[in-house]
């Protein structure tokens, strides 16, 4: 059985209701609120994720679910680093992960209060590109996962309406920019890595952004689910 | 004394000023992002800029300014630093050399963006009149960087609003918003490390840290509650300890706040 990225879903193991509802998922595509409530936890031996896409919704509540969904990859990949820590972690390391893992725990479910019955599934993660023994590999991962969100945030503002929801995708943002340069520093200390010319243009010393558009394909492979976005704004 | 001088300058705006605003932005921005989708965004953004800027508040530029005078202290208090014989050890040189390239850049895309409107270079003082030995002392040193660059986060986030309706602007400075906290966040690491005080870490714990008014103020840093939500009391938080949620956000400085911060290493403008 697999395990959901949300700490809080409860597996119904039911094959039935989640054939039923993905029927009622496909007649009543766009409509968010719709979606939620019933597939979240659903989760069978028989893998039917991979065929049911999880809309991420319109507007605001759209680019809410987007961040969602990022935050839970997050959440997850930091929850199974700490269980499984790679081999020689030190004392240092291991308390900064386990702080990365608390702040996007924090996130998620902060969304998933904030967005209610409007919130998409707990995702399914799928990290088996990831050798969570290696430290590389781990630090690796960390830091697509830090630099991938500072840049889908940083392209996500701008289709925000609301002024206080801007804000909070603020508020979040400096934190996963924090982290990343934490996770950069660990793999190149005390060099110019933490902020490095790879990922900040040198000509005027912005961090990229990137739309949702580019993010979520390059995300896609980290999740079971198929994530859908057509209806959010471009 | 207003540091941020910004309302004489709302009052120079012409036309060709905002011309050259939109000129370097975009020439900028296509520079930068090749894509057809961000191609196709430009026209109605600019639209925007334009509009709001013969409005009668034309915040985007206040805004800007606002953004500039942060950077100008920024930038010359590294470029000293750097420049400063035996006060950045060995280790750390890298680290502020590519601070201060990115702050110099800032510094440049902004007064390029603002051309004849770009208010002037103030004055700087980061001693404030012999209260830190700002560049003879390395801790200090990196205190202030810390505090500028923490500074800097809660600045720009506090604009976020103000630049809505402005989506490349409000994209520009997310750009470099982001830029300042990953600077904060090898600030506060090396501060710790050569401090030996491992309550600092590179996010901001409670309200903690020096000068206090960095991390207080009307929006504390730490605020526990989100989107009117009380964090401690949500579902899935029940093992996250206090400390740890305010840890999770950064929080908003208004522009009186930062002026404050920033007031006692102005000279003059």
């Amino acid at each position: 059985m697999k395990k959901t990225l949300s700490e809080n879903s409860v597996s119904t193991d039911n094959e039935m209701l989640v054939k039923v509802n993905r029927r009622y998922f496909l007649r009543s595509a766009g409509v968010a609120a719709a979606t939620g409530a019933y597939i979240l936890g659903a989760c069978t031996d028989h893998d039917l994720e991979s065929d049911q896409i999880v809309e991420l919704g319109s507007g605001d509540v759209g680019i809410l679910n987007y961040a969602y969904a990022l935050e839970q990859l997050e959440a997850a990949f930091y929850t199974q680093v700490l269980a499984s820590p790679f081999i020689g972690i030190t004392e240092e390391e291991k308390m900064i992960l386990t702080d990365i893992r608390d702040h996007e725990i924090v996130h998620r479910q902060f969304f998933k209060a904030a967005l209610g019955s409007a919130a998409i599934k707990g995702l399914t993660p799928n990290f088996t590109s990831i050798d969570f023994s290696n430290r590389a590999s781990v630090l690796g991962a960390a830091k697509l996962f830090e630099d991938t969100g500072v840049q889908a945030y940083n392209g996500a503002g701008k289709f925000i309406k609301d002024a206080g929801y801007l804000l909070l995708a603020g508020k979040i943002v400096s934190v996963e920019a924090r982290h990343a340069a934490a996770i950069r520093d660990l793999l190149m200390p005390d060099t110019a890595f933490f902020a490095g010319d790879d990922i900040v243009t040198t000509s005027d010393g912005f961090d990229v952004a990137l739309p949702p558009v580019v993010i979520l394909p390059s995300v896609q492979p980290f999740v079971m689910n198929r994530i859908g976005y057509s209806q959010l704004p471009v | 004394m207003n540091i941020f001088n910004i309302f004489d300058t709302l009052q120079k705006i012409d036309g060709d000023a905002i011309g050259r605003l939109e000129h370097a932005s975009r020439r900028t921005f296509m520079n930068r992002i090749g894509s057809t989708l961000a191609a196709a965004a430009v026209p109605t953004a600019f639209a925007t800029v334009v509009n709001k800027a013969y409005a009668a508040t034309p915040t985007a530029l206040e805004v800007l300014n606002y953004a500039l005078t942060l950077e100008y202290l920024e930038n010359e208090f590294y470029e000293i630093g750097n420049n400063t014989a035996n006060l950045i050890p060995a280790q750390y040189k890298a680290v502020f050399s590519q601070i201060g390239i990115h702050e110099r850049n800032h510094v440049k895309f902004l007064v390029t963006a603002l051309g004849a409107n770009a208010v002037k270079k103030p004055t700087f003082d980061f001693t404030a009149k012999g209260a830190f030995p700002a560049f003879t002392d390395f801790p200090t040193f990196v205190t202030l960087s810390k505090a500028f660059e923490d500074t800097g986060v809660r600045a720009y986030k506090g604009q976020a609003g103000n630049l809505i309706s402005e989506p490349l602007l409000l994209q520009y400075a997310l750009q470099i918003h982001s830029v300042e906290a990953r600077h904060a966040s090898i600030a506060r690491k090396i501060l710790s490390k050569i401090s030996g005080d491992k309550s600092i870490k590179s996010w901001i714990t409670n309200d903690a840290g020096f000068p206090g008014d960095v991390y207080k103020g009307e929006t504390s840093e730490g605020q526990v509650v989100q989107g009117g939500l009380n964090l401690p009391g949500i579902a899935g938080l029940e093992n996250i300890s206090f400390a740890t949620i305010t840890e999770s956000f950064d929080e908003p400085l208004t522009m009186a706040e930062v002026l404050k911060i920033a007031g006692p290493f102005v000279v003059s403008l």
